[in-house]
């Protein structure tokens, strides 16, 4: 075997390798990535139900309701970002960090209804965490820099934007 | 008074790692003996100090010293006893300083060790390592100092969050740091080769045991960390691609290659430019993994602005030392002179392909954890890659990486004939044959099925190696048990690493057929899942030391015969306003049971309530595989020819034209 038909052989492995690599990754990636959406996005364009999204906000106050669906604990509660708001359905235990007046991040799909059907729930760390997406879209829409001191009061916060939210969902 | 101690103690500790990387390279380059054995001094020096500094730390700690800022932040008076010690290197200041510690560990490791190195080369070795400790040393002390004081001191600490108070947990990061940092050895190996333009077989050699020692505690500290979100966040997960267990799985494949082609350096000579790469690389995905996704400068672009002086300083330290070893790395690689020829088919051509796909694999899952961040700094849309992505992109390169582990070892070097080796395997393909009647028929998913196919050929052609080695049925089995005796640890090490990857791949493969159900049910109602009968028997109220937990008993019977009975239970802690899941498993070595209590719900008179049940089978395979892979690497260390025979380098040859 010779250097040459040694290094060639070698070059072929590399490119058949990291083609396969290249390849899977792309094909997986049209597929499987999850977009971060907040409530006024969807409420400005609703994401078509096949495809998965991330749906994060507040946890409006007085928002969570329970029912039970023959044995099955099914959870409503309603998200905002202080501009829109949807209703999220989640079949299961919420999480332990789950608190109304507080971020949350839902993963998950949209229902023909306009609700949003939570597969997975997300409330993750300290109560002063804010999922980083939340935080920039609350930025965002003006509601808190982070330049002017940490987040406000989840709870004042929450009750002056549920009725924003509210008020705000009714108009669209 | 011991903070002050412990802060002079670890800026001594780098003005030594200072001295440690200068004299040694200076002495190193004018050939004098006298600077370059004052390396191991400096080496040891250094460590005493560090290991002064973090004894002064635990002091602190346990002896609740409030006016230490870092104490405060993440002590309290009534914190048990071995979290008050593990505590210390829970978070930012105190995990630097371990860091730093466990890099001067390594460092007099090499000292104490490297007596059979070359001069020279052990003092660039020793500098190199220096020189990045004294980096972090440095760092530590300007922007994370853990010997901050406060004034006043207040009476009682913030206490720790309760999830991390947890023996799982407060093993995890040393374990896992001794992974991330034993790939410095490598790196320092690699730099001081390409300082001195040689890399020859006694390089190899030298190299192998550094980077099997530092892949075995990364194998190690994987599982634990998998094992502790298994078990305490009671979501039945074990692995969530999420970027810090990604930021550990990245070097783990690069040094796993790097174990690998160092083996073809050692006894071909071959790969050696590819094996100094690799090198670098493995050392850089390891400090890029503990400190950008750690420090949240990847997740998040504002973990800047919280403190702009720590995120400019890592990345500034980041850069010179990747950046520099890539520098170097390109300037000098090209004098390396090419290695020994070897055909396609030989074992360093299976072990060529084990590199390329272990290095695609790492590739992929590269992309996919830097994809979300960059995309989100260049365009401001905020996606994620999760677990879908990360099944569909890596598990078919992982299926061909199993087919070819499995006869690669038997392979001789050089030149091969895949027939005599295949005619050896064909007991191991029966065996393989077979798993895959049984994946098709018990698992659904092309995956899968192929994962456990795979994991099957494995192992049964790691049994088969040994058995060849030894003879086993060919000759009377007296004789084959000597000739077992005789057979080198490293064969056994090896064979035992490779069955280990089978092990935890059926696992993975098996858990991908788990089985869940979440109910809402009152006291004395019987659930079924996956065969068994599930009764929520009792729940009743417990105080604890901090908190009041809610425990259920639950009784599982198995076609009428009680199986286990299990106690989980929700721990509301009053202090921190935050509630605990105390998960209840039980296992019979193939499938664990699993229970999670949720909420209570209902009026008092008929309460509810959520339970959630899981059947995961073949769970604790995932994390049995990893013990027998870092196990089959502790069996390949304690081999003879690793300690003794040193190897001696044959003398500088004059001009030999590569070709």
């Amino acid at each position: 075997m010779k250097r040459k038909t040694r290094r060639l052989w070698l070059v072929i492995a590399c490119v058949a390798g990291l083609g396969a690599a290249a390849g899977l990754t792309l094909s997986a990636f049209s597929s499987n990535i999850v977009f971060f959406m907040t409530p006024s996005q969807v409420a400005a364009k609703v994401p078509p139900a096949d495809r998965t999204i991330r749906l994060g906000g507040m946890v409006v106050a007085g928002s969570v309701h329970r029912e039970r669906h023959g044995e099955t604990p099914v959870n409503s509660f309603e998200v905002t970002d202080g501009q829109a708001a949807v209703t999220v359905q989640f079949e299961g235990i919420l999480p332990d960090l789950f608190r109304e007046g507080q971020s949350v991040v839902a993963v998950g799909s949209m229902t023909p209804g306009g609700g949003f059907a939570a597969s997975e729930v997300l409330a993750k760390h300290d109560e002063t965490y804010m999922p980083k997406e939340v935080a920039e879209e609350l930025q965002k829409s003006g509601k808190w820099d982070p330049k002017f001191g940490p987040p406000p009061n989840a709870a004042s916060w929450n009750a002056m934007t549920a009725k924003d939210a509210k008020t705000s969902s009714r108009g669209s | 008074m011991s903070p002050e101690l412990g802060h002079f103690a670890l800026a001594l500790a780098c003005a030594f790692a200072f001295a440690q990387t200068i004299l040694p390279l200076i002495g190193a380059q004018r050939r004098d003996r006298r600077l370059m054995t004052m390396a191991p001094g400096l080496a040891l020096g250094q460590v005493i100090a560090l290991g002064a500094s973090f004894l002064c730390l635990i002091d602190a700690a346990i002896s609740d010293d409030f006016s230490v800022a870092n104490i405060l932040e993440n002590s309290a008076v009534t914190k048990p006893l071995l979290y008050k010690i593990t505590g210390v290197w829970g978070n930012h200041e105190g995990s630097i300083l371990l860091w730093a510690l466990i890099l001067g560990l390594c460092g007099a490791a090499v000292a104490a060790f490297g007596r059979n190195l070359p001069a020279a080369l052990r003092a660039r070795v020793l500098a190199v390592l220096g020189g990045v400790a004294a980096g972090f040393e440095l760092f530590c002390l300007t922007t994370s100092d853990p010997f901050d004081r406060v004034w006043p001191a207040p009476l009682d600490g913030q206490g720790m969050n309760p999830l991390l108070q947890d023996p799982g947990l407060a093993f995890h990061p040393p374990i896992l740091y001794t992974g991330y940092v034993g790939f410095a050895v490598p790196f320092a190996f690699a730099i001081a080769a390409l300082i001195e333009g040689r890399v020859d077989a006694a390089w190899g050699r030298w190299v192998r045991p550094w980077a099997v020692a530092a892949w075995a505690f990364l194998t190690c500290g994987i599982a634990l960390g998998s094992w502790w979100s298994y078990y305490v966040l009671g979501w039945g997960g074990y692995w969530f691609w999420d970027p810090v267990e990604n930021a550990s799985l990245i070097p783990w494949l690069s040094g796993t290659a790097l174990m690998h082609s160092a083996i073809v350096v050692e006894k071909r000579e071959a790969l050696k430019i590819w094996t100094v790469l690799l090198a670098i690389a493995t050392f850089s995905f390891s400090l890029s993994g503990t400190f950008l996704v750690r420090s949240g400068i990847l997740n998040s672009v504002h973990a800047f602005a919280n403190d702009p002086a720590r995120g400019i300083f890592i990345l500034g330290l980041l850069g010179l030392v990747i950046g520099g070893s890539l520098a170097l790395f390109a300037w000098r690689a090209p004098s390396l002179t090419a290695g020994g020829l070897f055909s396609p088919v030989s074992r360093e051509g299976l072990l060529v392909l084990n590199n390329i796909l272990l290095c695609s694999i790492c590739a992929v899952v590269l992309t996919g954890t830097m994809y979300p961040p960059f995309m989100s700094l260049l365009f401001g849309k905020t996606i994620s890659v999760g677990k879908p992505f990360f099944d569909a992109a890596t598990i078919p390169l992982a299926i061909p990486l199993f087919a070819f582990m499995g006869f690669g070892p038997m392979l001789p070097w050089k030149r091969a004939q895949m027939w005599p080796v295949l005619r050896r395997l064909w007991i191991a393909a029966l065996a393989t044959l077979l798993a895959f009647a049984v994946a098709t028929w018990s698992l659904s998913g092309v995956l899968p099925i192929l994962c456990a196919t795979g994991a099957v050929w494995v192992i049964a052609t790691s049994a088969t190696d040994i058995a060849n080695r030894v003879a086993l049925f060919r000759i009377p089995l007296g004789q084959s048990f000597n000739r077992a005796r005789f057979l080198p640890r490293a064969a056994f090490g090896a064979a035992l690493a490779h069955a280990g990857v089978g092990v935890s791949a059926l696992g993975l493969a098996a858990m991908s057929q788990a089985q869940h159900k979440i109910v809402e049910v009152p006291v004395g109602q019987t659930e079924s899942l996956a065969g068994y009968d599930w009764t929520l028997a009792n729940v009743k109220t417990e105080p604890g030391p901090n908190y009041t937990a809610l425990v259920g008993t639950i009784e599982v019977r198995h076609n009428g015969h009680l199986v286990t009975v299990m106690h989980p239970s929700k721990r509301s802690f009053n202090a921190q306003n935050q509630t605990t899941t105390e998960v209840s498993i039980h296992t019979n070595g193939f499938s664990d049971l699993y229970g999670v209590i949720g909420d209570k719900h209902g009026d008092d008179a008929h309460p509810t309530y959520v339970l959630r049940l899981h059947y995961n089978p073949l769970a604790p395979w995932m994390w049995l595989g990893a013990l027998i892979m870092a196990f089959g690497g502790a069996l390949s260390l304690s081999d003879r020819r690793m300690r003794v025979g040193a190897p001696r380098r044959a003398p500088v040859p004059n001009t030999v034209a590569a070709e």
